[in-house]
């Protein structure tokens, strides 16, 4: 009885494929759609997170000019030097790095083949600072650093695109004018938030970097690497007081510097994408809802001609449970297909879109079992509760409806 | 037929009442009723008389307002919907009006349905269907669809469905309805044959009196009562030099 009703089932679904295909279209698409937003929110609050973790925990970010955002003005306001940080480094406790940057944009040439990036004239500490560890070589000597050496530490992509699998270590840059030896490589860390890739970066003494590229003692900025133990808020107080002291602000002046807390940032910026996330949920809810309705709408519109349907399979002798058995396999293989076809489009798109977005592609099995089952669920309900109601009919009845 | 064979069919006071309260009608207002085994009985009478309801009725497929419908003295209004459905499965074979095919669904598949339910192997249903669509002249058109066929082909295509459990009563409601004269004698001819050589009992809706004369017996309805009931004893003339079809 169970191969007959199968039979019958499988036949009803090839007869009626059009119906069949817009059920299936119908589950399909409300299955992809919410297990593709849920992997991709879930995706994005990753790599946030790893972001975070690659900021290194408790790091001040110190520029100059009055505040951040649109409208900053930092022209007027003066710069930082290198007694700056030497103050800060003697009169601020707590602190595990202080490294000053200096930024210029650049363009690259090794041998036959140039790149433009980020140079930044730096000491030591930014590796601490900046959480960077080091792939291959070492970082700059005492010496390097206080004559201004003309050496180098390359970011991993800087060394892909000048060197490509060669090492380049003991090779030299042409940096605008002056030839620059190799002496590190940076471990590789990937895309940094908004699309910047942290790894396209050429790291060189301060002095080299004030000398040979922006010839100023300037500083552009300063990263602060505070200890674990440190309270930050108690660190940015004392910080904000010794550089308003040195900068010689009066009582009720602004401050003509900013000090960012990229622990801060970074709550901020998980919070945003974790919101992000609820919404792709909300909308993903929304289109298993629509998807689910479509599915609804395509059962109902077929009510009649299956009522009559099974007023004449039961007239002409079938039982109850026969006509019923087989409406819930037509039901569930339908909608089994259309969840199965959902679940692998939904992992091919996912594939597809987090690597278009450099996203992390995480498979959450969970949602692509809670999508399937609702949406089968939906699939079977509405395939099954009216042809119930029908085969309760007296046949005649079932015949005559319109 | 002899008064000594047994009542098949024994229709009791039946009433059947459609709607409710002020829209309510009664289409049926007591039919008393003895089918035996092997009569070929032909029902008459204006439109809206009941015929088609007591047919209905008679098929297991509405239930009357009340009376007693007695099928080979088994009381059908003590059965439960299973127990009719296999009343149906087993003993009758219903023509409707209406045709009532799947749609999309080929002739030789409409005619194995029966046989589908009944658990026969599909080498049974294919010969059967082949066998039956044969009788009732629809050779060549079994991969048809309903959408294909003509309208009398539609009900050769029913009658072929009726038929082809070779039931103990088959139950026809307007079976030349749709069709010209010439189909309509054939049809006539089968359903003789079928009554003749397989004992079937056979009931048929009609409006022609040159259906009726047919039958050896003919009900005529009037406003839901039975008007008349007469015996022939003439029809076997018209079929006597007809071949017997291949069922
Ligand atoms: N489902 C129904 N609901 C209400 N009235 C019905 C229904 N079916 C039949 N009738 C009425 O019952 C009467 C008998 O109908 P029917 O048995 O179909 O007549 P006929 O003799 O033409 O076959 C008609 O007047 C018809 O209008
Ligand atoms: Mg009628």
């Amino acid at each position: 009885m169970l191969l007959n009703a199968l039979l019958l089932a499988l036949r009803e679904i090839r007869r009626n494929l059009l119906r069949s295909f817009l059920t299936v279209l119908g589950i399909v698409i409300g299955v992809a759609a919410v297990i593709t937003m849920v992997t991709l929110g879930n995706g994005a609050t990753r790599m946030v997170a790893d972001q975070i973790a690659g900021l290194g925990s408790n790091l001040l970010m110190v520029m100059p000019g009055q505040r951040l955002g649109p409208g900053r003005d930092s022209a007027g306001a003066p710069k930082f030097k290198i007694a700056d940080i030497e103050a800060i480094q003697q009169q601020v406790n707590g602190l595990k790095a202080v490294a000053p940057v200096v930024g210029s944009a650049v363009t690259l040439v090794a041998g036959t083949q140039n790149w433009s990036s980020t140079v930044s004239g730096t000491s030591n500490d930014y590796f601490v600072a900046g959480n960077w560890k080091l792939a291959a070589g070492r970082q700059f000597s005492d010496d390097e650093e206080r004559a201004g050496k003309a050496v180098c530490v390359i970011g991993n992509t800087v060394k892909k695109e000048l060197f490509g699998k060669q090492s380049p270590l003991g090779s030299s840059i042409r940096v605008k004018a002056f030839a620059c030896e190799v002496i590190g490589v940076l471990a590789a860390k990937g895309q940094g938030g908004m699309g910047m890739d942290q790894d396209d970066t050429v790291l060189m003494p301060l002095r080299t970097a004030q000398r040979r590229l922006t010839g100023s003692l300037d500083i552009g900025n300063v990263m602060v690497s505070l200890k674990d133990a440190t309270n930050s808020t108690v660190a940015i107080a004392q910080l904000r007081s010794l550089l308003r002291e040195r900068r010689k602000l009066a009582e009720n002046a602004d401050d003509n510097f900013n000090v960012m807390d990229t622990k801060q940032i970074a709550e901020t910026l998980s919070g945003t994408v974790r919101t992000m996330t609820g919404l792709l949920g909300a909308v993903a809810a929304v289109s298993l809802l629509v998807g689910g309705i479509g599915i609804m709408n395509i059962m109902l519109v077929s009510v009649t001609e299956r009522t009559r349907e099974i007023g004449i399979r039961l007239a002409i002798g079938a039982l109850e449970h026969e006509v019923l058995l087989q409406f819930l396999i037509e039901s569930v293989v339908l909608s089994a297909f259309g969840g199965l076809v959902g679940v692998v489009l939904a992992f091919f798109a996912c594939l597809g879109l987090t690597a278009l977005m450099s996203m992390p592609f995480l498979f959450n099995p969970g949602i692509n079992l809670t999508a399937f089952a609702f949406s089968a669920a939906i699939g079977v309900i509405f395939g099954y509760v009216p042809a119930r109601r029908a085969a309760q009919l007296d046949p005649i009845q079932a015949l005559r409806h319109e | 037929m002899s008064e000594a064979s047994p009542p098949l069919i024994e229709l009791r006071a039946i009433t059947k009442t459609y709607g409710e309260g002020q829209a309510a009608f009664q289409a049926l207002c007591g039919i008393d009723l003895v089918i035996r085994a092997g009569e070929f009985v032909a029902v008459m009478g204006p439109s809206g008389s009941g015929k088609s309801t007591v047919m209905n009725l008679l098929g297991c497929l509405d239930t009357p307002t009340s009376g007693h419908y007695l099928f080979r003295g088994i009381a059908v209004e003590t059965l439960d919907r299973n127990q009719r459905a296999l009343l149906r499965r087993h003993s009758l074979g219903f023509v409707f009006q209406g045709f009532n095919l799947l749609a999309r669904t080929t002739a030789q598949e409409n005619v194995e349905l029966p046989l589908l339910y009944r658990g026969e192997t599909a080498e049974a249903r294919h010969a059967a269907a082949r066998a039956a669509l044969k009788c009732v002249g629809l050779d060549g058109w079994e991969q048809h669809t309903p959408a294909e066929l003509s309208g009398g082909q539609q009900q050769r295509v029913a009658i072929a469905r009726a038929i082809v459990t070779q039931p103990l009563v088959l139950l026809a409601d307007e079976p030349t309805g749709n069709l010209d004269s010439k189909r309509s004698h054939e049809i006539m001819e089968l359903l003789l044959a079928l009554n003749r050589d397989q004992g079937i009992t056979v009931l048929m809706v009609t409006h022609e009196p040159d259906m009726a004369a047919y039958a050896r017996r003919i009900v005529h309805f009037v406003d839901g009562l039975v008007d008349s009931d007469t015996q022939h004893a003439g029809s076997s003339a018209v079929g006597a030099q007809a071949e017997a079809p291949c069922c």
